[in-house]
C-alpha cells in the first residue's frame, strides 16, 4: 500500500501526502444548511466539527487518483476503488481523449455524412478480456461469457450490436476439446444475440504462462439516432431500476471453486441483454443511462452514477433482489451481494414518470421478469449512495476496496 | 432467510428504540462501549445508530484482532515470510495491514509466498502439499480464534506433520478491558460484551466488571436486534441502579464458556509475561504463546524473528480509536491521508475496525427515527 520500497522512509505513505491532508484538517470553511427530513425522521445534530469531516474527505475524494501501490495486486482488477484508480491515474491519463473520457462502457464513435449535412452513423466499439476460473460453471462457461459480455457492453450504450473479433490466449497443453467447447458455446452465444464473430486472433504461451484459455473479444454496434444514454445524465427524481437478481454469477463462480465447502444450488446468470434493452428504450426512449452490473456489482454502478451526475443515490434493501441461495452464501462468506458480479443483469437510470413503464417493459421479456425498482437518485448528499438497510437504519454503499476473490469474468 | 431475518425485523428495532428512549433519563449522557469489532460492523452496516436517541452514544472498543497487531508483529511476521524455505499462511483480514514496508499484499504482489486461508487447517493442506517448505501460519485473534489454531497444532502433532509452525500472537480480551477501565481519560456506563469470544470463555470472567467497577455488562449477539437488545438491557440496569453481567446471547453463550474449546488452548498455548498492543502499549498476561511441549510448532523458536518494536506513523490515532477516546472521524489523518484503500492504521483495515467501518458505512449525514428522537421529553 505504500510507495515505500526497501531501505526507503518506512512506514508512511508519502510524507507530502499527509501534510497535505493535516494543512487541510486545519482548514475552517462552513458547511450547507440541511433540510428538515420528512416522515418524522430527524437529522442527527453532526457538529460542525464532524461536518467539516466529511467535508473534507468529499474533497480528497474529489482529488485525481494515484496509484501508490509499485506493483500491481489483485485488487486492481477486482473492479473496486483500485480498478477506478488505476483505470484513472494510468490509461486515461495516457490516452486521455474526448470518446475515452466518459467511461462509459463503449465509446461512441460519430461518422460525418459525406455529402450533406444530416448526422452519420453512430457506431459503439468496445473490448473485454475474460480470464474467469474455472473455465466451466454451472451456467455458463468462458466461451458465452466472453460472447455476452461483449454484446451487453453494446447493449447498454443503447447500441445494437453486430459484429465481434474473438482473440484467444492458449497454454500449452490445453485440452482441444475443452477449446472446442468454449467455441461452440460462443457460437450459440454469438447466434442467440444476433451477432457475427469476423475476425479473431490466436496465440499459444508455454505451460504455466497462462491458465488454459483466456478471451478477449471487442465488438462494434450501431446506436439508434435518438438515443443519448451516460450515467452522467441522471437527475434527482430518476428511478433506478435493476433488472433481475443480483449477484448470481460472482457467487457461482466463488462456490465452483470448490475452495468454500459451500454447495448451493446456484446458476450464472450470464445471457445476452440486446433484446431486453430493445424493449426498454421501445417503451421508455427517455432512459437516462444503462450499466451492466459485472465486476463490483451494482453498488458500483450506483457509485458511478453518483459520481458522475454529482447527485446522491438513495436505494432501499429491501427492494433489491436478491435469491435466497446467493444471500445466504453472502451471509457465511461476509460478502454483500451489491459488490457481486452479474453477467446478464442491468441497472437502468430512467425518469421517475417512467419507472412503471420501465417497469412494466422489462417484465415483459423473460430476461427481465424479475425486474424492481430499487430506489431514487436525490439532491441530498451529491456523490454518496446510501442504503436504507432491511432493519431499518441507514448506510453508505461505497466503492469496494480490496476484493480478495478474483476472477470471476 | 430464517435465523437472519428474524433478527433484523424493524418492526421489532422500532418498539426497542420506543423503550431505550422511555429509559432515558432528561439530562443524563449514557456511554456505552461495544468491546468487539464485529458489533462495530453491525452497528455501521445496518445503521443501528439512526435507531438511538442522543443521549446514547457508543464507544468503539479494542475487540478488533487486526486492529490490536502492533506494526513489530507485522514486520516480525514479513520476516519470516521473507524467508524463501517458508509459505506464511493468514487469514484475508491481516493481508492489507501495513508494515513498515507494505503489506502482505505488497509482498505477495512482490513474489513473497503468502497465501490466504479460509482456515488455519487449510495450511496443514499446504503443508502436506509442499513437505519441503515450512508452512508458518499468521495466528491472529482473540479467544475467538485461538482454539482453530490449537486444534490445527493437534492436528499436525497428531498426522506427526514437521513441516508446520504458528507464528502466535493470540490476545485476550479481559486484560484489554482492564486497561479500558484503569484509563483515566474514558467515562464509560456500561459494556457491550463480546459475543463470539464469550462463547469460548462464558460470562464469569467478565463479573470483576459488575462487582469492582459497578459497570454493567450485557454479552450480546451479532445481528442488530441483538445489539439494541442489549442497549435496552443496559439502560435498564441503569435505571434500575444494578450492575451485573447479563446473557443477551444464550442462544449460543454458555455461562461457563467452552470448556473443551478453553482445555485446547490450555494444552497448546500459555499467557506471555506481556505483549504489545496498538495503541494501548504493553499489558501483561494479555496473549498467548506456544508451550514448551510444542516449541517445533513454534516459529518464533524456529527462526530468529527480529522482535523490534516500531512506532506507529506519527499521524496515526489508532490508540486512541481503539480506546475510545477518538471517534474515527477525530483522528487528524482519519478519510484524507488514511483510508481503506491506503491505510495508515489498522483500524482502516478491518472490516471490523471501526474506522474503516465509519469511512465505509457512516460516513454521511443521517437520520434518527422519531422513536428516539422523544427521548429524554417528558
Amino acid at each position: 500500500m505504500t510507495a515505500a520500497g526497501p531501505g526507503a522512509e518506512p512506514a508512511q505513505p508519502g510524507p507530502g501526502w499527509i501534510a497535505d491532508a493535516l494543512r487541510e484538517h486545519g482548514h475552517d470553511h462552513g458547511h450547507a444548511e440541511r433540510p428538515e427530513h420528512p416522515d418524522g425522521r430527524q437529522r442527527l445534530p453532526v457538529t460542525g466539527r464532524e461536518q467539516q469531516v466529511l467535508d473534507r474527505i468529499d474533497r480528497a475524494r474529489r482529488r485525481p487518483p494515484r496509484v501508490r501501490e509499485e506493483r500491481i495486486t489483485m485488487s486492481h482488477g477486482a473492479g473496486g476503488k483500485a480498478t477506478q484508480t488505476l483505470i484513472e491515474a494510468v490509461f486515461l491519463d495516457a490516452f486521455r481523449n474526448p470518446l475515452l473520457e466518459p467511461l462509459e462502457d463503449a465509446a461512441e464513435l460519430r461518422f460525418p455524412v459525406a455529402a450533406g449535412d444530416g448526422a452519420g452513423p453512430r457506431l459503439a466499439l468496445t473490448t473485454d478480456s475474460y480470464v474467469v476460473s474455472p473455465l466451466f460453471f454451472p451456467g455458463g462457461n468462458i466461451g458465452d461469457l466472453a460472447v455476452n459480455g461483449t454484446v451487453n457492453d453494446l447493449s447498454v450504450s443503447g447500441a445494437t450490436p453486430a459484429y465481434l473479433t474473438a482473440g484467444f490466449i492458449l497454454e500449452e497443453g490445453f485440452p482441444v476439446a475443452d477449446l472446442m467447447r468454449v467455441v461452440d458455446s460462443m457460437r450459440a452465444a454469438a447466434a442467440a444475440a444476433g451477432v457475427c464473430v469476423v475476425t479473431g486472433d490466436t496465440k499459444v504461451v508455454q505451460r504455466g504462462k497462462a491458465d488454459g484459455c483466456y478471451i478477449n473479444t471487442a465488438g462494434v454496434g450501431l446506436i439508434a439516432r435518438d438515443v443519448t444514454l451516460g450515467v452522467a445524465n441522471a437527475k434527482p427524481g430518476d428511478a433506478i431500476i435493476v433488472s433481475g437478481p443480483i449477484g448470481d454469477h460472482g457467487i457461482t463462480i466463488m462456490l465452483a471453486r470448490g475452495e468454500l465447502g459451500i454447495e448451493a444450488d446456484v446458476r450464472s446468470d450470464t445471457a445476452p441483454l440486446n433484446g431486453l434493452v430493445a424493449e426498454l428504450l421501445r417503451a421508455v426512449p427517455a432512459v437516462r443511462a444503462m450499466r451492466d452490473a459485472t465486476r463490483g456489482g451494482v453498488a458500483t454502478i450506483l457509485n458511478e452514477i453518483a459520481r458522475a451526475a454529482d447527485v446522491g443515490v438513495m436505494v432501499s434493501e429491501d427492494d433489491i433482489p436478491v435469491r435466497p441461495e446467493v444471500r445466504g452464501a453472502s451471509e457465511l462468506l461476509g460478502i454483500d451481494p451489491m459488490y457481486v458480479a452479474c453477467e446478464g443483469r442491468l441497472v437502468a437510470v430512467v425518469p421517475g414518470e417512467s419507472a412503471d413503464a420501465a417497469l412494466a417493459a422489462l417484465r415483459a421479456h423473460p430476461l427481465g421478469a424479475e425486474s424492481a425498482v430499487i430506489g431514487e437518485v436525490v439532491a441530498e448528499q451529491p456523490g454518496i449512495v446510501r442504503l436504507k438497510t432491511a432493519f431499518g437504519g441507514t448506510r453508505i454503499v461505497d466503492l469496494l476496496v480490496g476484493d480478495p476473490l478474483p476472477r470471476i469474468c | 432467510m430464517r435465523f437472519v431475518d428474524e433478527f433484523r425485523d424493524a418492526d421489532k428495532a422500532h418498539a426497542l428504540a420506543a423503550k431505550i428512549a422511555a429509559l432515558c433519563a432528561p439530562g443524563r449522557e449514557y456511554k456505552f462501549m461495544e468491546v468487539c469489532g464485529g458489533h462495530t460492523h453491525t452497528i455501521y452496516k445496518h445503521g443501528l445508530e439512526d435507531y438511538l436517541p442522543e443521549a446514547v452514544t457508543l464507544v468503539h472498543g479494542p475487540g478488533c484482532p487486526v486492529c490490536v497487531i502492533p506494526m513489530g508483529r507485522v514486520d516480525d511476521a514479513m520476516h519470516l515470510a521473507a524467508n524463501p524455505d517458508v509459505i506464511m499462511t493468514s487469514f484475508g483480514d491481516m493481508m492489507r495491514v501495513p508494515g513498515s514496508h507494505g503489506s502482505f499484499f505488497d509482498a505477495k504482489a512482490a513474489g513473497t509466498d503468502i497465501r490466504m486461508v479460509y482456515s488455519p487447517l487449510d495450511s496443514l493442506k499446504i503443508a502436506r502439499q509442499n513437505p519441503d517448505k515450512q508452512v508458518v501460519f499468521m495466528a491472529i485473534g482473540f479467544e475467538t480464534t485461538a482454539p482453530s489454531t490449537a486444534m490445527t497444532m493437534l492436528r499436525a502433532a497428531a498426522e506427526g506433520l514437521a513441516n508446520f509452525s504458528v507464528f502466535c500472537n493470540h490476545v485476550t480480551i479481559i486484560p484489554a478491558i482492564k486497561a479500558i477501565l484503569d484509563s483515566p481519560d474514558l467515562r464509560l456506563d456500561g459494556f457491550i460484551g463480546p459475543g463470539h469470544v464469550s462463547t469460548v470463555i462464558g460470562c464469569r470472567p467478565y463479573e470483576f466488571i459488575a462487582s469492582d467497577y459497578r459497570k454493567p455488562v450485557v454479552v450480546a449477539g451479532f445481528e442488530p436486534l441483538d445489539i439494541l437488545q442489549s442497549i435496552y438491557q443496559l439502560m435498564l440496569q441503569l435505571a434500575e441502579g444494578r450492575s451485573a453481567v447479563e446473557n443477551q446471547y444464550a442462544r449460543v453463550v454458555p455461562w461457563d464458556g467452552n470448556v473443551v474449546a478453553l482445555k485446547v488452548i490450555g494444552q497448546t498455548m500459555e499467557l506471555r509475561p506481556y505483549f504489545e498492543w496498538r495503541g494501548l502499549g504493553f499489558i501483561s498476561h494479555s496473549a498467548l504463546r506456544v508451550r514448551d511441549d510444542f516449541a517445533s510448532m513454534d516459529a518464533e523458536r524456529l527462526f530468529s524473528v527480529p522482535g523490534v518494536r516500531v512506532a506507529d506513523p506519527k499521524a496515526c490515532q489508532c490508540g486512541e480509536v481503539l480506546k475510545g477516546v477518538l471517534k474515527p472521524w477525530e483522528c487528524k489523518v482519519f478519510g484524507t491521508a488514511c483510508t481503506p484503500e491506503t491505510p495508515i492504521g489498522t483500524c482502516m483495515v478491518s472490516p471490523e475496525g471501526a474506522c474503516a467501518a465509519y469511512y465505509n458505512y457512516g460516513r454521511m449525514n443521517r437520520d434518527r427515527v422519531p422513536e428516539a428522537v422523544r427521548a429524554g421529553r417528558p
